[in-house]
């Protein structure tokens, strides 16, 4: 599991392994039933607090990405689930509000964005076609 | 996984209105501080501070000139046996005894502690990559550091006292450190005071902080706590402004026209009204790093 805590953004560290765990749980690159490192292991790992990654994991199993069982280890949700699923629909949420409050700034309408996102939508489509 | 702060346990450490002077200049201000037990406190301040003045009167090195110190209950100059055989200490100049070989040096160590225990101690020295017959004196900076580190750890202490561990260290060294403070709290109970001026290993590793300047602490609290407690606002003004209006726990504001930034000491929710109120409109509300906070701390 790459993760990589940057000290010089502010965000707080817990927060920085609960996104980047969420994200990688989102992309695919931590699959459903996945185990994850150990607390402690973790803590060596990226040399932070073990309680700041025990608090990372305590927030991502409410969150529904993680699930702890009973050997004590901590594992990847099933994604089905549907609170793994409005997890991912609140980071997409994010992202959205990030970039329509910038579209406001720039003074660019709703209808250009949706033009635009379905543009990028089939370019997209085309590259992965012609690979 | 212990519980960080268990309000039950007895403090570690604790300082009650300790003053301390060196000749005219004082060095603590009638400083009072309490290091709980189990997890990282992280003792942050400028040089001159007075970070390692507290620490000498930690380890018994110093005698209060008033207020009490008490370190596992006891007064650590009139127990010295008591105190000083359950800490480990790395000091900032790491005073070893040039003469000695590496091997010397852990022989006669363990002397001092009944707890010493000698296969964690190979097992570091080993991981160190301390050769047993070099003498100290020929040690690089950073192996000299690593033999002070292992002769700290080795008697596995209840308190570990790091005075600038990092100091003057590559970046490799610094992770060694680091390690070792995190293996240590992950034992059960065990408890690491450590003063450094840089921040950012504090905030990687530090449950708690304590903010020290001109001998007085200015602010102890959990780092979970100070980080929630501290924002960037940046807020925008109907029209340009000489000077930005005053916001509610502001401890420093920069900015030019319409738009100035604030830093506060509040949390979000209450800092965004408190900026409405004086009609602004919020475009920017950004955690900030322990560094920010300590700068505008000193500076306010």
């Amino acid at each position: 599991m790459q993760i990589h805590i940057s000290p010089h953004d502010g965000v707080p560290i817990y927060q920085q392994v609960v996104n980047q765990v969420k994200y990688l749980v989102a992309s695919g690159r931590l699959a459903a039933g996945e185990e994850l490192p150990a607390i402690r292991v973790l803590a060596e790992q990226l040399l932070v607090n073990p309680n700041t990654v025990a608090r990372a994991y305590r927030e991502l199993e409410m969150a529904g990405i993680v699930e702890k069982r009973r050997t004590a280890g901590t594992y990847v949700s099933d994604q089905g689930s549907p609170l793994a699923r409005r997890e991912r629909v609140k980071i997409l949420t994010g992202r959205i509000d990030a970039m329509l409050a910038e579209a406001q700034h720039m003074d660019v309408a709703l209808e250009e964005v949706v033009k635009l996102v379905q543009q990028r939508h089939a370019a997209m489509q085309t590259t992965r076609n012609e690979e | 996984m212990h519980e960080p702060f268990p309000s039950s346990a007895p403090p570690i450490v604790e300082l009650h209105r300790v003053t301390r002077q060196f000749g005219n200049k004082t060095a603590l201000d009638d400083l009072s501080l309490t290091v709980p037990r189990g997890g990282v406190f992280g003792l942050i301040g400028g040089n001159g501070a007075g970070k390692t003045t507290l620490i000498k009167h930690v380890l018994g090195m110093l005698k209060a000139q008033s207020g009490s110190v008490k370190v596992f209950g006891l007064d650590p100059v009139q127990n010295p046996v008591g105190t000083l055989g359950r800490i480990g200490y790395l000091s900032e100049d790491r005073d070893l005894p040039n003469w000695m070989r590496v091997c010397e040096l852990m022989r006669y160590t363990q002397a001092f502690y009944p707890n010493w225990d000698e296969a964690y101690a190979e097992e570091l020295r080993e991981a160190f990559d301390l050769d047993g017959h070099a003498r100290i004196k020929n040690l690089s900076r950073g192996q000299r550091a690593r033999a002070g580190l292992l002769v700290a750890l080795a008697h596995r202490p209840e308190l570990l006292v790091l005075d600038e561990p990092s100091s003057g260290l590559d970046p490799v060294v610094r992770r060694d450190i680091l390690g070792a403070i995190i293996r240590t709290i992950a034992d059960e109970g065990r408890t690491v005071l450590f003063s450094s001026h840089l921040l950012d290993e504090v905030e990687r590793v530090a449950d708690r902080v304590a903010i020290i300047h001109q001998g007085r602490i200015l602010l102890t609290a959990p780092m979970d706590e100070i980080k929630e407690t501290h924002r960037r606002m940046t807020l925008r003004f109907g029209q340009p402004l000489d000077r930005p209006p005053s916001l509610v726990g502001t401890l420093s504001f920069e900015g030019q026209g319409a738009e100035w930034s604030y830093i506060c000491s509040g949390e979000s929710g209450q800092l965004r009204r408190a900026a409405e109120a004086i009609g602004a409109t919020v475009v920017g509300d950004d955690s900030l790093t322990l560094d920010e906070i300590f700068v505008s701390r000193i500076l306010s």
